[in-house]
């Protein structure tokens, strides 16, 4: 009798450990699909992946060497005229720098060339650092020494952690920011015109 | 009248374990007797956690989590509201004082030898509140809408993306947007007065509970339930209350001077505590010319700069807090009290405590090569401590030519 009853026990105990795996497994699926849409909910909502309509800004007044700053999504994007000198440094400085022919950086392809740019006179980048998002300062050839920056050819310096860029946005070496800055996509409208988020027609 | 509240209390006790607790965590909560001014701290934390759980609900009343008010809204807190200078500061204030009692707190345990066996849990519950307590005064930062709270946010949240794959993802995730914005600020305000504090109450209640099991250990770090007296209470204990919640009243008196003297006399204390940039409204075109973190992050930001490299910085900076969390199995040496240990040790924590402080200092300074080369030398000697502390444990105890442990605790 005894032995009758634990064998039936024995027999319970299996199905009982089964019915409690099989519980958990179920409940568990249902937390995680209960979870998601408490963690989707912090995704950038439907307005927020909205808010990216192209700016439009008019170069005709920026002289040799000055910056222009406009807002493109939320982030700042600069414009800077180079001068003949600014340009022929770009070229010299090559090898100080960590990405010399942006290989590793992000940029359209028609701005993949030594100034970065459709055209070499005007360089359009976001002005936001490439190692932990702050905005670089625009420091002109001239200026070099109010940062320490020695032999200073013109350029961004990140006052956050100490980056450089140079007037390409390429990133020097033995900094903290990983690639150059980011160029958006932008084309000219006219001459003097220029429309930052929307690509030249027929680019790729 | 007497004898209707005695009838009270027995109501309760039928139905909650009042006298109980009361007991069990104070009035016969042994306590070794030899407590010094370093036992003042774990009290005042708590102190400062209710100064910020009251003046916290206050300022939700007045304050807009709202990237167009926010900034308005505090500035009207300070100027317009009835004597809401005084809770804005008491909060703001209090942030601070919060991490000069746990970091001293903190040290006192690393010198007593608090985190070793049997509370090794109470250390780490400890350590989930240092956590907690670093996301709460991160995210609070933000709210105000300065421009610190806004860069200062850029950079933490950018931190993330230096994880390989996922990086980016995870701090757009964070943010609810490409760029520091109204979704991030309205979600660190609930996290920041309801997720976090509620976390940090229930990790209080551990902690203290987890010490109460083992009993507090003691500026000698001999265990005091070694030796019981014949009616079973520990010859070196005394009860809780009413000794030691006198002592402690005398450490909220003077925690309280000194505190009411920077609330009302230098409550931006130079910029340490509250930062001149964060006085101009969020601009996100422009960054301040330099920013530094509050004073509390700056060793781990120093330590974040030091290195050449995103990644690398990152994962620096934060070992630089995991390695807290596993130092009672990293540091294995039996004795506890840093009284006992040899002149080695006491080298070592000093040295260890000497980088924190000029770690904490550079965070503050602007990088420039030289103090990026300093920062890096620093870095080494502060994870240099804990490296010390595991080679030790595997030679023999007595090479650091340690002093006897006494049986009974000295005065």
């Amino acid at each position: 009798m005894l032995n009758q009853l634990s064998k039936i026990f024995q027999k319970d105990k299996g199905r009982r450990r089964f019915l409690t795996a099989a519980t958990t497994v179920v409940g568990g699926v249902g937390v995680a699909f209960a979870a998601y849409p408490f963690l989707a909910y912090w995704q950038p909502s439907a307005k927020a992946q909205a808010a990216g309509a192209p700016v439009e800004a008019d170069i005709s007044r920026l002289e040799p060497g000055q910056r222009l700053t406009l807002e493109w999504r939320g982030k700042p994007v600069w414009i800077v005229r180079r001068s003949k000198e600014n340009l022929q440094d770009l070229a010299a400085i090559g090898g100080q720098l960590r990405d010399p022919n942006s290989e590793a950086s992000k940029q359209p392809n028609y701005a993949v060339n030594e100034g970065r740019s459709l055209k070499p006179e005007y360089f359009i980048a976001v002005g936001i650092c490439t190692h932990l998002g702050c905005s670089p300062l625009y420091v002109g050839r001239e200026e070099g020494a109010a940062h320490n920056l020695t032999d200073w050819k013109g350029g961004f310096f990140c006052p956050c952690h100490g980056s450089r860029f140079d007037l390409a946005g390429r990133v020097y070496q033995d900094v903290p920011a990983p690639f150059n800055l980011e160029v958006p996509p932008y084309s000219y409208l006219s001459e003097t015109v220029v429309m930052v988020g929307v690509d030249p027609k027929g680019a790729v | 009248m007497k004898a209707l509240l005695t009838a009270g209390l027995e109501w309760i006790d039928a139905r909650f374990p009042l006298t109980k607790m009361w007991n069990e965590h104070l009035a016969q909560y042994y306590a070794p007797k030899n407590f010094n001014f370093w036992y003042y701290f774990g009290s005042l934390a708590l102190l400062v956690l209710v100064i910020q759980i009251v003046t916290g609900i206050f300022l939700t009343m007045n304050y807009k989590p709202d990237s167009a008010l926010a900034f308005a809204s505090v500035e009207y807190i300070m100027r317009d509201v009835e004597w809401g200078w005084l809770i804005r500061y008491m909060h703001s204030t209090g942030a601070s004082f919060f991490f000069i009692v746990v970091y001293l707190h903190i040290l006192r345990g690393m010198m007593y030898g608090s985190y070793k066996k049997p509370r090794e849990l109470i250390w780490i519950f400890g350590m989930f509140i240092y956590f907690c307590l670093m996301a709460e005064a991160f995210m609070g930062y933000l709210l105000p809408w300065g421009q610190m709270s806004y860069w200062g946010a850029q950079v933490i949240i950018s931190l993330f993306s230096a994880i390989p794959a996922i990086g980016e993802d995870l701090s757009t995730w964070i943010r609810g947007d490409y760029v520091i914005a109204d979704a991030t600020l309205n979600r660190f305000f609930a996290l920041h007065v309801v997720a976090v504090p509620v976390a940090l109450l229930g990790l209080v209640v551990m902690h203290i509970i987890a010490l109460h099991e083992v009993g507090s250990n003691n500026p000698d770090g001999v265990e005091i339930k070694k030796v019981k007296g014949p009616d079973g209470k520990p010859l070196d204990g005394i009860p809780f209350h009413p000794y030691y919640t006198v002592k402690d009243i005398v450490g909220v008196a003077v925690f309280g001077i000194i505190f009411s003297f920077v609330v009302f006399f230098t409550p931006e204390m130079g910029g340490y505590f509250l930062e001149p940039p964060n006085f101009v409204p969020a601009d996100p075109m422009k960054t301040p010319a330099h920013i530094a973190p509050v004073w509390y992050f700056t060793p781990f930001y120093a330590m974040l700069r030091a290195v050449p490299s995103k990644l690398g910085g990152v994962i620096v900076m934060g070992l630089a807090i995991f390695v807290l969390f596993i130092l009672p199995w990293i540091d294995r040496t039996p004795i506890k009290s840093v009284r006992y240990r040899g002149l080695l040790f006491k080298f070592a924590l000093f040295i260890f405590i000497i980088s924190f402080i000029i770690l904490s200092w550079l965070g503050t300074q602007p990088a420039t090569q030289t103090l990026t080369r300093l920062a890096q030398v620093f870095t080494i000697l502060y994870f240099g401590y804990f490296v010390f502390l595991g080679v030790m444990s595997f030679i023999s105890p007595n090479w650091d030519n340690v002093k006897p442990v006494p049986e009974r605790v000295t005065s």
